[in-house]
């Protein structure tokens, strides 16, 4: 059983260290896209950014003042217990938001859409989102803080088999391109795309192939894996740097998950993980004990199951 | 790649006489010392539509216009404690930028991804204003260290913590990029020019969409604020 007190004090240590602590396969793959870029006001810019992160760290102040929207991403193992159930678990990560909203400080962000109601504390109707995963084995609970940043670089469209890689290239590019002018999409980026599902689960499929796979990390497809290397320098080819001044620093990494979709379509979401690509991670276990790490793991085989054991009706099976 | 040309960096007031202004060129980095004061669609929809009297003196206190909610909160003794603060993006306020520079004599608009030439020449010039974005986007953390203190906070509680009109007292501020000129010039229109000429090349092997969207254009030199 793993008690709700610990849940909820180790949530206010991820929000802190997610708004503080730049992960560090972001922080190499962007030292690498320094090292290569050429372009002057590219240069400074990411030179400012490499002083940013340590600043933030020797204040203990957010990298970024805005501080996004806090999300959570919870993995249980199946075997995983939590004092007080599922519901005391969501009142603790709201509890921690809030509270971590006020001691370290973020951006009160988060507003009613149409009465801009501030709670000053990043709780609200639906926020802070927080989404659920398992895994077959374990008495663990993985914790994951994200603060997803952002108004603009991300984009949704229906595209069909027919478009195929080559339309599947021109959004991407589109998309850059769109959000990449004047920095808006504040790249260099790790951008994640979805691709498949219905419209709701290709975005989502999206911002985790953004939010929660690291720098350097491939799909365990080989064909996919090989595209987001051919993604990934097709974006650093378009001539855009940071803050979309001549250079060749958009895209950090790119990373691309799919889930399966209706015959006909074939939907893609593109997503910016932005300048402060923010995430932090905890896994608690039964007996007390508490791992920090900044790789998600998410993408697990288990994530990525592709069929069911299933034994297909005798008569089917014949008739097939 | 070492960067063969270093861009030039300079100091400059939040009260800047017309001749400082005149320096700048597009690209210089500047740092800032003296008060700014956060105001964006909260502040404007007040002070511009219901025609609410600013509660400073402006420009006399500061000519320096933040887009900006900065990660801040207050204590309970009525302090604050500001951590980060990064710009927001500034193209949404262009509606509001004229009755603003009238009414607030503001010469600095600091914010992110700037506005178009077009602004900069109806608005800009003839206010004696230039326009600087905030570098990255998102040297919070730098910028923090360049807050001295936070002077006071005004209308906190009609417009919350994110849209109040923060006052803080900068010192060496910065980095922040001069994004237009005196003539009403864009850095960032400059660089998305340059940029224009490779496009075609890195679109060649793809495709437009099967299905449309109503108001698409595949003229590349077009930018999404409008």
């Amino acid at each position: 059983m793993i008690p709700i007190k610990l849940i909820e004090e180790t949530a206010e240590k991820l929000m802190d260290k997610a708004a503080i602590e730049i992960p560090e396969d972001y922080l190499d793959g962007l030292k690498t896209t320094a090292s290569v870029e050429d372009g002057d006001l590219s240069s400074f810019v990411l030179q400012a950014m490499l002083e940013n992160y340590e600043a933030a760290k020797e204040d203990r102040r957010a990298m970024c003042g805005d501080t996004g929207c806090p999300r959570w991403y919870v993995k249980m193992g199946n075997e995983a217990r939590i004092e007080g159930g599922p519901v005391a678990l969501e009142a603790a990560l709201r509890r921690a938001t809030a509270q971590a909203t006020h001691d370290i400080p973020l951006r009160p962000n988060r507003v009613h859409p149409l009465w801009r109601t501030d709670h000053d504390n990043n709780v609200g109707i639906g926020a802070p989102e927080i989404e659920y995963g398992f895994e077959p084995d374990g008495e663990w609970v993985d914790l994951i803080a994200v603060h997803k940043g952002g108004l603009f670089g991300t984009d949704y469209r229906m595209l069909f088999p027919s478009d195929g890689i080559a339309g599947i290239k021109r959004f991407f590019l589109d998309s850059l391109v769109a959000f990449g002018k004047r920095g808006l999409a504040c790249q260099p980026a790790i951008i994640g795309i979805g691709l498949g599902g219905s419209k709701d689960a290709c975005m989502v499929l999206g911002k985790r192939a953004a939010c929660l796979r690291t720098v350097g990390s491939r799909n365990s497809d080989p064909r996919i894996a090989a595209l987001e290397d051919e993604f990934k320098e097709l974006g650093n080819s378009i001539g855009m740097g940071a803050m979309g001044f001549v250079g060749k620093s958009m895209v950090v990494d790119c990373n691309i998950e799919v889930g399966y979709c209706h015959t006909g379509g074939m939907q893609m979401s593109v997503h910016a993980f932005c300048l402060s690509s923010r995430r932090a991670v905890a896994r608690l276990h039964a007996d007390g004990r508490v791992e920090f790490r900044t790789d998600p793991d998410w993408f697990t085989d288990y994530q990525r199951r592709e069929t069911v054991e299933w034994n297909p009706p005798q008569n089917q099976s014949k008739s097939a | 790649m070492e960067s063969s040309a270093k861009p030039k960096q300079i100091r400059l007031s939040t009260t800047p006489s017309v001749e400082d202004l005149a320096k700048l060129k597009l690209g210089d980095i500047v740092y800032l010392d003296g008060l700014i004061y956060t105001a964006r669609e909260g502040v404007y929809m007040r002070a511009c539509e219901e025609g609410v009297a600013l509660p400073m003196d402006l420009p006399a206190e500061s000519a320096a216009n933040f887009h900006c909610s900065p990660a801040a909160t207050v204590n309970e003794d009525g302090s604050f404690k500001m951590g980060a603060v990064t710009a927001t993006a500034s193209f949404r306020f262009a509606k509001w930028i004229g009755e603003w520079f009238r009414l607030s004599g503001a010469r600095l608009i600091i914010g992110k991804g700037g506005m178009t030439s077009r602004d900069y020449k109806t608005h800009f010039v003839p206010n004696n204003a230039i326009y600087l974005t905030t570098v990255g986007y998102g040297t919070g953390a730098l910028l923090g260290r360049g807050i001295k203190s936070v002077k006071t906070l005004h209308w906190r509680k009609e417009l919350g913590l994110a849209q109040a009109m923060w006052v803080i007292e900068a010192e060496n501020m910065g980095p922040f990029i001069v994004e237009s000129d005196r003539d009403g010039n864009s850095l960032f229109e400059r660089e998305n020019a340059k940029i224009a000429k490779n496009l075609e090349r890195v679109y060649e092997g793809t495709k437009p969409a099967v299905l449309k969207r109503f108001g698409e254009t595949d003229d590349r030199s077009d930018e999404v604020i409008g």
